[in-house]
């Protein structure tokens, strides 16, 4: 499987990230419609629409966190900029402890990440170049993994947090995500594709014994695909709810999320404050977004072609 | 697959991570206990996924089993009650509005947004300008926090200051009740989804077209086919496994519905007015987390999870049948010749 599927997929990712690197051959079946300026000026129009619709929330919940809540709830509704914001960021800071959250968002979403780029990466490169007893067996059941659903195990997760004592506690939120099979099947996919079996040989020959190898070779090697699981794993831990919502029960241990549900509960009458305390956990990660964003467009996709 | 490498390196270390090789420390004699001791490295790289899928995946399922049979409120110890959860629940008409709204939801927002996806791959589909932006803009929703976006969505679908309303009102129409009809909730929530959704998988299609060949469709023009049949024939055919993909994970993203409808009604009544915003996910929140019913939300998580066996049990058939991915060749092989026999003729 990996065999034929590796190169295609690296062909997809590369196209991906240089858009313009496989499809600067025109597609023969469309070139009347695509090659005349009609046709190029009408497939932008409905694309711009569609850039529209999905910046448009973002647009409003920067317009909504600067205007007070006269100009929120009053018709009609004013559709530019205002001029509220430090009353609305004030109450924030009032209500909830937007600072701690942050803190505590960044230590979650920031820890999760680095243990699952160590421990994933360990694992793909075991399972890609190494052969053991029982690996077969053993990466199948990793893949069957794949298919219990979260919300399977809400109740008796809470339990297990309850017994350990780790309710409230941001380590309920890190250690049960530090190693996931879509990291570990991502990886080894990269690992067999990119990581030449000679290299490793030759380490071997030097006397670098396997966690060497993997630090010094396939560490360096798998760095792209590194990237993206990091970037990945840190947004999903950055935006995760229902979880949080569910062991962090301590307001001065909450997640960012959980901050801004309960700023909307407390606050609903006060909605620009809720607006202004969306964009604390709103637009920081959209930064981290775009700074990856090449990246982490194409791996999405070529993870899913493998799928 | 490239060929693997044996690692030879015997090494004394202790073997203790991994399961397996615990009972060779002492006795190395034998040939195969010999060699799962040669392997403590790959074992001990692959231990912290298998064990922490023990401790916070499997036990909790075991676990939950067990507790589906119970009354319990957390406080004190479970009293076992066989099967009188599912036997609740299967009278509970709150849990059957639940399980109708998912799939309302589901299907209003997963055919418009596959739909709209496919047009958006077909668009950025060939060499067009500003790619690289397009799809990032694309994207962006994706990656936002739902919890935010949903609060953004509540008051654009305000029934009173809302701006959607507004423009309605603006043009002289009836305001519509978004937030609190049986149809305009779920409209709400749909729209919800399919913002955050799209984008995702339009790029994902868009991979999938860059992989067809195009000597493929070169061979159809040579033939004489037309740009639908080219579309028809060719092109939907060579994406049905993106397209399944695509299919299989809506349908997980659907039924674990939560976010949404949780912030849309949050400091309201669970579920909304009539609790037509009620999900199968947000249920079973409330039942343990509200109401502290362990019992029954276990219950409730096994039923969903049924749902979801149903669900990949009816994908996977698709996906093996028509496609034959999954299936060993010499199943497939009679479906596959039909199928490239019908290529050129198209």
């Amino acid at each position: 499987m990996s065999a034929d599927t590796a190169p295609r997929t690296t062909n997809t990712a590369a196209a991906l990230g240089r858009p313009n690197a496989v499809t600067d051959r025109p597609d023969d079946h469309r070139r009347g419609f695509r090659h005349g300026w009609v046709g190029r000026l009408v497939t932008h129009l409905c694309l711009i629409v569609g850039v529209v619709l999905s910046i448009f929330p973002f647009y409003w919940l920067l317009v909504m966190s600067t205007s007070s809540n006269a100009q929120i709830f009053g018709y009609p509704p004013s559709l530019w900029f205002s001029d509220h914001t430090m009353q609305n960021l004030a109450t924030v800071f009032s209500s909830v402890d937007m600072l701690r959250a942050l803190g505590n968002t960044v230590i979650v979403a920031g820890g999760t990440a680095v243990l699952v780029m160590l421990f994933d990466s360990l694992a793909a490169f075991a399972f890609a170049k190494y052969e053991f007893p029982f690996k077969r067996s053993l990466f199948t059941v990793m893949l069957a993994t794949f298919l219990v659903p979260g919300s399977l195990s809400l109740v008796p997760s809470f339990v297990l947090m309850a017994h350990l004592g780790w309710i409230g506690g941001l380590q309920a939120l890190i250690v049960p995500g530090a190693a996931n099979a879509f990291g570990i099947f991502l990886l080894r996919q990269f690992a067999t594709g990119s990581i030449p079996n000679e290299v490793i040989d030759s380490a071997r020959v030097d006397g670098a014994g396997f966690f060497r190898t993997w630090w010094s070779i396939a560490v360096p090697m798998l760095r792209g695909g590194l990237a993206f699981l990091g970037i990945f794993t840190f947004i999903t831990a950055w935006n995760d709810y229902v979880w949080p919502l569910i062991v962090l029960i301590d307001p001065k241990g909450q997640t960012l999320q959980v901050a801004l549900a309960s700023l909307s509960s407390v606050n609903a009458t006060d909605l620009g404050s809720v607006m202004a305390g969306a964009v604390i956990s709103v637009f920081p990660l959209i930064g981290v977004f775009i700074i990856g964003s090449r990246h982490f467009i194409a791996n999405i996709a070529a993870g899913a072609l493998k799928g | 697959m490239s060929a693997p490498i044996r690692e030879k390196t015997a090494t004394t270390a202790n073997p203790v991570v991994g399961g397996a090789p615990t009972a060779s420390i002492s006795t190395a004699a034998t040939g195969h206990r010999f060699s799962l001791r040669r392997f403590w490295p790959q074992y001990v790289a692959i231990a912290p996924f298998y064990v922490l899928f023990l401790v916070f995946g499997l036990f909790p399922i075991v676990f939950s089993i067990v507790l589906s049979f119970t009354d319990w409120d957390g406080v004190g110890s479970p009293a076992f009650v066989g099967l009188a959860q599912y036997q609740y629940l299967l009278t509970d008409p709150r849990f059957w509005n639940a399980v109708s709204n998912t799939f309302i939801i589901w299907i209003i927002s997963t055919v418009p947004m596959l739909f709209l996806a496919l047009v958006l791959a077909f668009l950025l589909h060939g060499n067009i300008r500003a790619k690289g932006f397009y799809r990032v803009a694309f994207f962006i929703p994706n990656v936002t926090s739902m919890v935010a976006m949903a609060i953004v969505f509540g008051s654009v679908f305000s029934d009173g200051f809302g701006l959607v309303n507004a423009a309605l009102r603006a043009v002289g129409a009836d305001p519509v009740g978004w937030l609190s009809s049986y149809w305009g909730i779920k409209v709400t929530i749909a729209v919800m989804v399919i913002w955050r959704w799209t984008g995702y998988n339009a790029i994902i299609y868009l991979a999938g077209l860059q992989s067809i060949s195009t000597e493929l469709y070169d061979a159809a023009k040579v033939d004489g086919a037309n740009t639908w049949q080219i579309f028809t024939r060719i092109t939907i055919p060579m994406l049905r496994p993106v397209i399944l993909f695509t299919v299989i994970t809506s349908t997980i993203g659907g039924l674990g519905l939560f976010t949404e409808p949780q912030i849309l009604f949050n400091g309201q009544a669970v579920g909304g007015p009539d609790e037509a915003g009620m999900t199968i996910v947000l249920y079973q929140y409330d039942q343990a987390f509200n109401q502290f019913d362990f019992g029954y939300g276990s219950a409730i998580a096994w039923v969903l999870f049924f749902f979801s066996v149903v669900f990949a049990i009816i994908n996977w058939r698709l996906l093996s049948e028509r496609d034959g991915l999954k299936t060993p060749r010499r199943l497939r092989a009679p479906r596959t010749v039909t199928t490239s026999a019908k290529g050129p003729r198209a």
